[in-house]
């Protein structure tokens, strides 16, 4: 799958958040890293078609994003989306929430969604949390429900705003294992991270993103090991600072 | 969990609760009749009792209309406060404010020899109904705007996130949630209409409250008369506030689960 960014401009109350941001990524997984601000969340809801840029065109396959209502519609229920906290409907059930979305979005059967949405809990260990509601589920729990849901439908593209960033170290563990899982299977992602250590080991690819444009992108292998910017550099050194 | 539980009351340690509190209430009613030696004769109203029934319903159709058309005028106007037509805006936002700001007598006054005279509304039971709507629309208004602003905008973008049409996110994700969070105001505010329709009585609308004004001209029995029609109104909103402890349970998230357990 090709993603392909031409000249995307995103500005919210006088504040510029993203300049002419370009570039053609083949995907497998990749991850946007940068700083605080940067424009990172920016960017992948307009990759997930949640926010319309200002300018600028997004190519998938070749094929041009329309910002309309009922393209997005449609173009939105073929891609996940999992948010930092609070994905899943607070009214409804770990079960209700898998349910939803593929009753509702995708008009499945009740007991295909059922059949479909089970498979998925007993995978992941989730089973007894199946009649949960999201309050009395831990963080870890409830993102691991929010990513089920969103591979239950099948994907083109599974997109993840920092989904351990609310987490304790043992939940993000937990999170980031289901995630390399899926991706070994094939599935194919961008995900928002502060999680180094994953971007490196279980991405393709790595986007740095800051001061409102891509300023280093290539192979995770690459980039950590020989950043070519100053900007890159910096962010690195800082971050890794107090690693163990 | 655990703790809450063993922290409820024993079934005889409610009981006799219970009891305590109604033998202080009566007591206390009890007292301040013999106190100013008050011979209390319900008997008198038997007698009546046809009409009391039928002042009784009449109250209760009103209540009940009087309810469906304010839901309708209060979720319009929640709805229209929020729109970005300003000239919608700011009509909802001056009726709300105008009609909370203003006692209902007053009103029924204004609108029933004003503004009904003006455009011909000359049936005092429709009559009673709008002004009465109209007055419990704007506290309704206010609830589900409230309601509505307590949702958290992520559950929009969720919904939203998996594909959800407009009309399915209100039906499936905002009026649940709306709806767990409201009915317990919304179920005092019906209590509220059945005790405002007292109010009609002023232009005459022969509810349960001019009922007993008349029969009270007839029998001069003032107070066996309103002590009973007291008690007829409490009937009627304890049954609202049984009905809708019964609802609440239905949205109530929590409530639900403990049944799974
Ligand atoms: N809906 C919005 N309205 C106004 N400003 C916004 C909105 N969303 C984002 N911004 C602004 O855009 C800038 C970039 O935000 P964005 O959330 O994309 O950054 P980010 O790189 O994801 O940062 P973080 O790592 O903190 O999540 C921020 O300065 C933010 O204040
Ligand atoms: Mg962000």
């Amino acid at each position: 799958m090709n993603i392909e960014l031409i000249n995307i401009s995103k500005t919210f109350q006088d504040e510029l958040v993203l300049k002419d941001v370009s570039g053609s990524f083949d995907i497998h997984s990749i991850a946007i890293i940068g700083p605080s601000g940067g424009g990172k969340s920016t960017l992948l809801r307009i990759i997930g078609g949640l926010l319309t840029p200002d300018s600028g065109a997004l190519k998938i396959d070749g094929e041009t994003i329309e910002f309309s209502k009922r393209y997005l519609h449609n173009y939105r229920r073929n891609i996940g989306f999992v948010f930092q906290s609070k994905g899943l409907f607070e009214h409804l059930t770990a079960i209700e929430n898998m349910l939803l979305p593929l009753i509702h979005a995708f008009g499945m059967g009740k007991t295909e969604a059922v059949e479909v949405s089970s498979k998925l809990f007993e995978r992941f260990g989730l089973t007894d949390e199946k009649n949960k509601y999201p309050f009395q589920l831990s963080g870890g729990q409830q993102q691991r429900i929010a990513i089920a849901r969103a591979v239950a439908v099948k994907p083109w593209l599974l997109l993840l705003d920092e989904p351990t960033s609310a987490l304790d170290p043992e939940y993000t563990a937990e999170v980031l294992n289901m995630l390399g899982e899926l991706q070994n299977d094939g599935l194919k992602s961008i995900i928002v991270t502060h999680e180094m250590g994953f971007a490196k080991n279980a991405c393709e690819k790595v986007i740095f993103l800051a001061q409102n444009r891509i300023v280093e992108s290539g192979n995770s292998s690459q980039i950590f090991k020989h950043p070519q910017t100053e900007e890159l550099q910096a962010f690195l050194n800082k971050i890794l600072e107090w690693k163990v | 969990m655990k703790q809450t539980l063993s922290k409820e009351p024993s079934r005889s340690k409610k009981i006799a609760s219970a009891i305590f509190v109604a033998i202080i209430l009566i007591g206390f009613l009890w007292f301040s009749v013999n106190a100013i030696n008050l011979k209390l004769d319900f008997s008198t109203l038997y007698q009546y009792r046809y009409r009391l029934w039928e002042g009784f319903w009449m109250t209760v159709t009103i209540s009940v209309a009087s309810l469906i058309v304010s839901l309708a005028l209060g979720s319009l106007s929640a709805l229209g406060q929020n729109s970005r037509i300003l000239v919608i805006s700011y009509f909802c936002k001056a009726y709300v404010q105008i009609i909370r700001g203003t006692p209902l007598l007053v009103q029924i006054y204004f609108f029933y020899y004003i503004i009904g005279t003006a455009w011909g509304v000359n049936n005092r039971y429709l009559a009673g109904v709008l002004i009465l709507s109209i007055f419990e629309g704007a506290y309704i208004s206010e609830i589900i705007r409230g309601g509505l602003a307590s949702i958290d905008r992520q559950q929009y973008e969720v919904a939203k996130s998996i594909g959800l049409t407009p009309a399915k996110t209100l039906q499936l994700v905002t009026f649940p949630i709306l709806m767990a969070r409201i009915l317990p105001a919304l179920a005092g505010q019906f209590a509220s209409i059945i005790k405002d329709s007292s109010l009609l009585s002023v232009i005459a609308v022969i509810e349960l409250t001019q009922t007993v004004q008349e029969i009270s001209a007839d029998n001069f029995r003032m107070f066996e008369n309103y002590l009973f029609v007291g008690v007829l109104y409490f009937i009627l909103t304890f049954s609202v506030s049984l009905l809708s402890g019964g609802l609440e349970r239905r949205y109530n998230h929590e409530y639900r689960v403990n049944q799974y357990q």
